[in-house]
């Protein structure tokens, strides 16, 4: 045995060469230069057994702090079932590609299609997409697809309070796709309405991109946006924390054309930044510029119902050089975690979520303020789980003090400014704790 | 009498005076299997002669629509967004838009059905 | 597979007043209080309300429906659908990685950090490059952010006017995908009837508004393009960069190295080559490298080594830019390293050779009744244009259909598309000899059924637990949601 994951004995190896016509394993590689042959091995570590690995990883994870987390900034520390990660185990989800064989595909495809009616029913929207990479990726192909889809406009508008990773990925695919991205002005936490009537107005707009809740976790009023906006021509597209629909006015109730965003927030573990989820849903009237793959049912040949890949053609591995989105699969796995996710939590639980992480949050946020230390930014604002403190001492040094009891005490914005979020996983033991090192600052 | 011109990206236009009915050849929509939907311009929109106004997919494909003329768009064939699979039975027929040409001397540039047909083999 | 419990939806099972949760008591008081009536939803989201067991019991069948590398043979061509060792598991979802928050200040994550830090030094010594990035978190990703590197590296040199990329026909969809995506310009190189690109057909299209010249190596058809050194020279000399489309790098692990062969920037797909599981379509991960010179370019945000040896976080403005919300999907790279320390660098260099045997091996057994349009040794994957004897009008897709009756996956279908009937095959390295002579003698039973009896062939497959469904009626009528499905 060569490895324990390669089954080939030398006497294998010697039947299958002489069935090739060949003697040598080299003989496999006759077409390759002679300079381009390796000739050595890597320079990499010799193979390693299981315990090697295990003790590998366990010094690596024993370098790192695992911190009660106060932050967000898109991504949250929410309640995680048992039964999602018992699920996901299992090899028939976990091994398996893209259901390109129906067939023998219907455990994805089935998962993806409830997945497709639970995202609808969050964003208020006609239609899911499989899911995407993360929501930073999902607003970018959001953004092309409104260039995609009202002609000859190329000007998006976004948000200035819209969160900075978003944007940021925002603006490199507008920078090289070609899209003019702008700006809509921030005014005292909130989008700058007066601005945004004024470049909306101008009629080149093919999108306008928001957030909810926004980059400091405030709850905008977006009243009469989407009919300014469809009187324009263009579209409007939400950027959400998925789970803030559970309680939060949805895009659909906005009057928005499309919804995107992460999904990560449905349960999923933080993960140092992956892999999470992003969502995109539509009106019925944009389903064939929809990016991604789409799930669609329909009836096997005994009649019975069944669960297909759809809307193929529209796809870029047929229309290629056309293409306004490269995306290929989906999250196929983080897909099934938020639809089991959305299946045990259900209509009150996800609403729950939201009413422990928000009453939550208005309690430390006074508690806070309340130590004299630390001031609220946007005192005057509705926010959901998130608030921005402004504070009397260095953000550094209290984060610092934080890590050394145990807590993640936020994400810093500036030297005297910081961004804290309460889930349902905070309990006031914590928060109070918190408050307390607050106060001895 | 119309007469029916062809464009070598598999389009037809039937003229009438200066109003153009254009659609996909019988050979196209062999060629794409079975049509699922077509993507139409308003009427209104204008047309470019060389330039896709809309696009038609089939379960195996997707391919742009490529005006033979330029011009305005007069009406669009409202009958394939509820049966798009009309295409397939008779695409000759089933034209899917109606143009006002702008300029009749690029019919010129266009194919006969010998030439098309040659093409096609 | 499981016919009888096959069949409803979770929405079906839902009965008011069920639920599967139970939230932690936080000891504040659950409320919405602080939020307007009006910044709240006025309908609720219609979810499904069912107890855990109901929950449990309708996602395990569902997966019995399901085909993964663990239940069977996967010979998805282009795909590399090997064995996903379960160690690998247990290290991505270990709580001290997992529980990491991607803001938590750098002195706290050290350990993350470096684990990303060893990957990409390993990355950059398989595929021969300077440097890599993890952050892109899938294959075509990775190619789209490859091609912004080569974007960039033409536009910090004033060198506006480079704006095509010239791909092989026989390339990847995603490729051409990827450059329109990327504000490209695509240009197709006509492939010889090997698939690989004419040398004489390239040189004309190198002119100074050639961006970048993006291949396949092998290319899609599992032959290796052995004028690869001549077509670097000429790209360079004419002023425009190779890309290394890292869907095919399985067979070159452990015998050559994309760098060397005179490759840019590459990507890799770690699902693909380093073992992380598919997923049913993700998540995936498509780390991008590039040769020395083009490190600045890399996207935002970077991992770097401090000279005290601690690792940092950079973002610089000589960067393409920000291409992910995060650092990438960090727990997919701790699978792919865990794979690759378990390999080492004396499994790994079995990884390619016997990749390339197994598929030499099934190729050379079922050439007399499928036909092979090129001969000759292939790599990792090769194609067949359909059965040799198409005189009953079985097909490509009839076969693949008819194979799932035996409990192997189909190979890919009807790619690429320099063949009418392409059936293509990838076996891995992986499989066992027993497993693929199984295979064998499948494929060609098959190939005498669609003489014997093709009707039977056609209709296949007979035991699956759905037979064909009717695509064409879920394009022309979509329906995309439970709730439309319930409102027929």
């Amino acid at each position: 045995m060569l490895h324990r994951y390669f089954p080939h004995t030398e006497e294998d190896i010697s039947v299958m060469l002489q069935k090739c016509g060949l003697s040598d394993m080299k003989d496999l590689y006759s077409d390759v230069p002679e300079q381009l042959l390796l000739g050595c091995d890597y320079d990499l570590p010799d193979e390693w057994s299981e315990k090697e690995v295990r003790d590998f990883f366990k010094r690596l994870g024993d370098k790192n702090r695992n911190l009660t987390c106060f932050a967000g900034n898109g991504y949250y520390d929410h309640y995680s079932p048992a039964v999602i990660s018992a699920i996901l185990s299992r090899s028939e989800f976990l091994t398996a590609y893209t259901p390109y064989q129906p067939e023998i595909s219907q455990g994805t495809l089935q998962y993806i299609f409830e997945y497709q009616s639970m995202m609808t029913q969050l964003t208020g929207l006609d239609v899911s997409n499989a899911s995407m990479y993360d929501g930073a990726t999902a607003t970018a192909e959001a953004m092309m697809m409104t260039i995609a889809s009202v002609r000859k406009r190329n000007k998006v508008l976004v948000s200035a309070t819209i969160a900075p990773q978003v944007l940021n990925v925002m603006k490199t695919y507008a920078h090289y796709h070609g899209v003019e991205l702008e700006l809509i002005k921030e005014k005292d936490g909130v989008t700058d309405k007066s601005d945004f009537e004024e470049k909306i107005c101008k009629g080149d707009v093919a999108g306008v991109v928001v957030a909810i809740p926004n980059r400091y976790g405030i709850l905008e009023d977006y009243a009469g946006w989407a009919d300014m906006i469809h009187r324009n021509k263009a579209l409007l597209v939400m950027n959400c924390v998925a789970s803030a629909l559970g309680a939060v006015k949805s895009p659909g109730e906005w009057g928005a054309d499309i919804a995107v965003g992460d999904a990560q927030s449905l349960g999923m573990p933080l993960n140092y930044g992956g892999p999470y989820l992003g969502f995109m849903c539509a009106t019925k009237a944009l389903m064939r510029k929809i990016p991604g793959r789409i799930v669609g049912a329909t009836k096997d040949k005994d009649g019975k119902r069944s669960f297909v890949l759809t809307l193929q053609a529209r796809e870029q591995h047929i229309r290629r050089e056309k293409a306004t989105s490269n995306i290929c699969s989906n999250q196929g796995l983080m897909a099934l975690y938020v639809t089991i996710y959305m299946s045990l939590l259900g209509t009150d639980g996800l609403k729950e979520v939201n009413e422990l992480s928000c009453a939550g949050a208005h309690y430390l946020a006074e508690a806070l303020v309340n130590t004299g230390k630390v001031a609220l930014k946007y005192s005057d604002k509705p926010y959901l789980n998130e608030f921005v403190v402004v504070t009397s001492f260095s953000v550094d040094e209290l984060i610092s003090k934080g890590v050394e009891a145990g807590i993640l005490c936020g994400v810093k914005l500036s030297e005297n400014e910081m961004l804290i979020a309460v889930t349902e996983m905070r309990t006031r033991e914590e928060m109070d704790q918190l408050v307390g090192l607050v106060s001895k600052m | 009498m119309s007469k029916i011109y062809y464009s070598p990206t598999h389009e037809y236009i039937k003229v009438d005076g200066n109003v153009g009915y254009i659609g996909i050849t019988d050979y196209a929509q062999h060629q794409l299997g079975n049509v699922v939907y077509v993507d139409m311009p308003e009427v209104d929109d204008e047309v470019v002669a060389g330039e896709d106004f809309g696009a038609i997919e089939s379960v195996k494909a997707a391919s742009d629509l490529i005006s033979p003329v330029s011009g305005t768009v007069v009406e669009v064939n409202e009958a394939l967004v509820d049966e798009p699979g009309l295409i397939n039975k008779d695409s000759m027929e089933n034209w899917i838009i109606k143009v006002e040409m702008s300029d009749a001397s690029e019919l010129d540039s266009l194919l006969d059905e010998g030439a098309y047909k040659e093409l096609c083999h | 597979m499981n016919r009888e419990l096959y069949g409803k939806l979770i929405f079906e099972l839902s009965h008011k007043g069920r639920k599967g949760y139970k939230l932690p008591n936080t000891g504040v008081k659950a409320s919405m209080e602080g939020v307007p009536a009006e910044l709240l939803r006025s309908t609720s989201p219609a979810l499904p309300e069912v107890d855990e067991l109901t929950v449990v019991r309708h996602y395990t069948n569902m997966s019995n429906n399901n085909f993964g590398v663990d239940t069977g043979f996967y010979p998805l061509g282009s795909c590399t659908m090997k064995y996903n060792p379960k160690i690998n598991e247990e290290i991505a979802t270990d709580p001290r990685l997992a529980s990491l928050h991607p803001d938590q200040p750098t002195y706290t994550t050290q350990g993350a950090l470096e684990l990303y830090h060893t990957l990409e030094l390993y990355l950059s010594e398989i595929g021969g490059m300077a440097e890599f990035t993890l952050n892109p978190y899938a294959g075509a990703h990775g190619e789209l952010t490859g091609l912004m590197v080569i974007r960039a590296y033409h536009e910090q040199n004033g060198d506006s006017k480079r704006t095509k990329v010239i791909v092989p026909d026989s390339a990847h969809g995603t490729n051409p995908a990827s450059a329109a995506v990327a504000g490209l310009t695509i240009v197709e190189v006509k492939s010889r009837p090997d698939g690989t690109v004419d040398v004489d057909d390239l040189r004309p299209l190198l002119d100074d508004t050639v961006a970048a010249v993006m291949m396949t190596n092998p290319n899609t058809l599992g032959i290796f393009e052995r004028n690869i050194p001549e077509i670097a020279s000429l790209v360079h000399d004419a002023g425009a960069l190779l890309y290394y489309d890292g869907a095919n790098l399985n067979p070159m692990v452990g015998v050559a190295r994309p760098g060397d062969m005179g490759f840019d920037v590459m990507h890799i797909n770690l699902h693909k080559t380093f073992s992380t599981p598919h997923g049913g379509g993700g998540p995936g991960a498509g780390p991008v490298g590039v040769r020395k010179g083009l490190e600045h370019l890399l996207p935002n945000p970077r991992v770097v080594m401090n000279e005290d040896g601690t690792y940092g976080i950079e973002y610089s403005d000589e960067s393409l830019g920000q291409i992910s919300g995060t650092l990438g999907n960090f727990a997919v790279c701790a699978r792919a390293l865990s794979y690759i320390l378990s390999l080492g660098r004396n499994g790994l260099k079995w990884v390619g050779p016997l990749a390339t045997l197994n598929a030499n091996y099934i190729k050379e057994s079922l050439k007399d009744k499928y036909l092979l349009p090129i001969d000759g040794v292939c790599k990792h994957e090769f194609v067949f244009d359909g059965l040799k004897d198409k005189s009953t009008g079985v097909t490509t897709l009839n076969v693949a259909k008819r194979l799932l009756d035996f409990g192997f996956h189909a190979p890919t279908i009807y790619f690429p598309l320099l063949f009418h009937e392409s059936l293509m095959i990838e076996p891995t390295e992986t499989e066992s000899l027993e497993t693929i002579d199984e295979f064998i003698s499948v494929m060609s039973r098959i190939a005498d059924e669609s003489i014997a009896d093709p009707d039977m062939v056609k209709d296949a497959p007979h035991n699956t637990p759905i037979s064909h469904p009717d695509d064409t009626e879920a394009a022309l009528h979509p329906v995309v949601s439970y709730f439309e499905l319930s409102a027929q």
